[in-house]
């Protein structure tokens, strides 16, 4: 009965084209960060922190960048570990070499160059779709597993390519508590979640999706399919090589190339799938669900009594079933139950 | 030259390894248009099965000849790969019909986890051994022509000649059986194949059941040399490229596409890999195979089904 728009008029096309046209969503949001920027960081367990919070965001960033690529330009990548390890990767070069270097540059930086990789790798996009294109996505994993791990200049000469980031500091403020990586991290996530938003609901995500949902279609009104992709392959790896900086600096503080294999990149495809495949909401949903199974699954297992071996297993065994059931019972992920749920909340208690 | 011959020959008998598994995913894709991510999961349960029953059912029976159990292990093991083959058909292709095939890819995607956890579940995660007698020691050959001869594992050529078998067997199972032609019917239009009374339904667990086979030999054989464990599933992702190369639809194929990746593999691990720093086993498959997609996206022996975007 709350969640109603009874006599919210809109009088402006501005009014009416906002990102949260519904007065209630814009309060929901605004409380909800509010929580997550004041509440959090005042009551959570440092545990919580370290745990699920932090990789949450992180993550969902990574997933948010998938599923531009993915979900709104319908391009499958099983490479984002790839591109994940070259932000990382890079922004610790830029890091390690130029004396002085702003650590908010270095991770924009990490991010720009996972761009370029993955223009590059996305340039067979251009001829080939669907399964091939998976094909030369993995090409993509592969090639950096080996290059992180065997070319010496990229790790500063580090034996197996494992690289250590230490004294994070922006804008003369340290990044070493918690709860200060928590907040750094959150930062990034709205900055780059309002901008996502922002850009699938202009011209440029309506061109990804319009090719997405039929190429031909698309190229014969007026949209060219080069340049739809290969933003599509930009934007989406700017945003990933970024989450794979953070992840290397702000999570892990030394990493090594297996923290970005193969199973990273299908952990985050699972994601987008779960999640829901071309929402925004759905990358945080998806993000939200896969790092929080396997430790429930843990809890579960130490309450009732198997052990983790088992448990991880388990882990295996739902995320499969569950990638079956979501795609065929729900395509669209958590995000379309979330928004059916509001619809139905819209009529309550009176559907009709 | 002795060793540049005996690079070639390992080449070629990993080539043969590899395209077993390759041959699994071509078959899954002529008859259904399913890209079979979960092939690699296929051969690690196959095997796992396997290892397990071999040493479960001789114990559990009282069999002492290890002919008789290993034979037992493998029908249990095929009796399990068409329960799995059902199922699959049952609980997931069937309800994505006319779906996409992305969508399709990541169901499989789906099952393979599903797989690997379970298989794990129920038959444990330890290393486990496959022995069906395959002769391990070495052998050598032009011992006239080369001081020291060219170094060959027994093992892996009883492997190749199976492989060369079961391509055999299975083009023959296509060309000359009722169910091949039913096969390769519905490869090339499932509504009209429908039409004049192919059934579906039937046909998917058939083809799946022997891709579910072709993942035991698989798996017997790479289990054998490897032992039983989860880096098996991942074999299959060196298969990729393979099926890339040889073409989606084409068995010969897959067996040609396994010979040149494990000899390129091979070759240029010592040739070039040396210079640049090694291990370029794991991506040079794959680059290969971009380099051919760009050029020619079908692969050497595939129908021209690819849409050009």
């Amino acid at each position: 009965m709350l969640y109603r728009e009874n006599g919210q008029f809109k009088t402006s096309y501005r009014a009416d084209q906002q990102v949260f046209p519904i007065a209630q969503d814009r309060i929901a949001i605004g409380l909800l960060l509010a929580f997550a920027i004041v509440v959090v960081p005042a009551v959570a367990p440092e545990y919580l922190f370290r745990a699920i919070l932090i990789p949450f965001l992180i993550l969902s960033l990574a997933a948010l960048g998938l599923n531009i690529l993915v979900g709104y330009c319908g391009q499958i990548s099983l490479g984002t570990g790839a591109f994940m390890a070259v932000g990382a990767y890079a922004a610790y070069n830029f890091q390690a070499r130029i004396e002085g270097m702003p650590l908010l540059a270095s991770l924009l930086l990490g991010g720009v160059c996972a761009t370029a990789v993955g223009v590059l790798f996305g340039i067979p996009s251009l001829r080939i779709k669907g399964l091939y294109l998976a094909v030369a996505t993995l090409a993509a994993q592969f090639f950096t597993d080996w290059a992180f791990l065997r070319i010496k200049w990229f790790t500063n000469d580090s034996a197996s390519g494992s690289v250590t980031v230490a004294g994070l500091k922006v804008l003369g403020q340290p990044i070493e508590t918690p709860v200060q990586k928590y907040l750094f991290c959150l930062g990034f996530l709205i900055v780059f979640a309002a901008l996502a938003k922002n850009l699938v609901r202009g011209h440029i995500g309506r061109e990804w999706m319009a090719i997405r949902d039929m190429d031909v279609a698309a190229a014969v009104i007026g949209i060219r399919p080069v340049y739809a992709k290969l933003t599509a392959f930009a934007v989406s790896s700017f945003i990933v090589g970024v989450a794979g900086a953070l992840w290397g600096f702000v999570h892990l503080g030394s990493w090594e190339p297996a923290a970005f294999s193969i199973d990273r990149s299908f952990q985050l495809l699972f994601m987008v799938i779960i999640g829901g495949l071309g929402s925004i909401m759905g990358s945080f949903f998806g993000a939200a669900f896969i790092v929080m199974l396997p430790i429930a699954l843990d809890l579960l297992g130490v309450t009732v009594g198997f052990d983790t071996a088992l448990a991880s297993h388990l882990t295996f065994m739902i995320f499969g079933a569950l990638i079956v059931f979501f795609l065929i019972v729900e395509p669209h992920g958590l995000a379309r139950l979330w928004s059916i749920g509001k619809e139905k909340l819209r009529l309550w208690p009176f559907p009709h | 030259m002795g060793f540049f011959l005996e690079t070639l020959f390992g080449g070629l008998m990993a080539g043969m390894l590899y395209s077993l598994i390759a041959l699994g995913f071509v078959l899954i894709f002529k008859a259904s248009g399913v890209f079979n991510f979960a092939q690699g999961a296929m051969v690690l349960f196959a095997a796992l099965a396997m290892a397990r029953f071999a040493e479960w059912i001789p114990k559990g029976l009282g069999i002492e000849s290890k002919i008789v159990g290993n034979l037992l292990a493998f029908a249990a093991a095929m009796l399990v790969m068409i329960a799995v083959a059902w199922l699959v058909e049952k609980l997931v292709l069937g309800k994505l019909v006319n779906q996409e095939g992305i969508t399709l890819l990541m169901a499989t995607l789906g099952i393979a986890y599903f797989l690997d956890g379970f298989g794990q579940t129920i038959f444990g995660s330890d290393i486990y051994k496959i022995d069906v007698g395959l002769p391990k020691d070495p052998m050598f050959l032009f011992e006239s022509v080369f001081p020291g001869g060219v170094l060959i594992g027994k093992e892996d050529l009883y492997a190749a000649v199976i492989a060369a078998a079961l391509v055999a067997a299975l083009s023959l199972f296509f060309q000359k059986t009722a169910t091949g032609r039913a096969l390769r019917a519905v490869a090339d239009d499932h509504q009209a194949a429908q039409s004049i009374g192919i059934p579906l339904n039937r046909i998917w667990v058939i083809v799946w059941s022997v891709a579910g086979f072709v993942a035991l030999v698989a798996g017997i054989i790479w289990g054998s040399k490897l032992g039983v464990q989860f880096s098996l599933s991942l074999v299959a992702l060196k298969a990729l490229p393979v099926v890339i190369l040889g073409g989606l639809t084409s068995v010969p194929g897959a067996i040609i596409g396994g010979l040149i990746i494990g000899v390129g593999e091979k070759l240029s691990e010592v040739y070039i890999g040396s210079k640049i720093g090694g291990g370029i086993e794991i991506w040079f498959a794959y680059v290969l195979a971009l380099l051919f997609l760009l050029v020619r996206p079908q692969g050497l022996f595939g129908e021209k089904i690819i849409d050009r975007v």
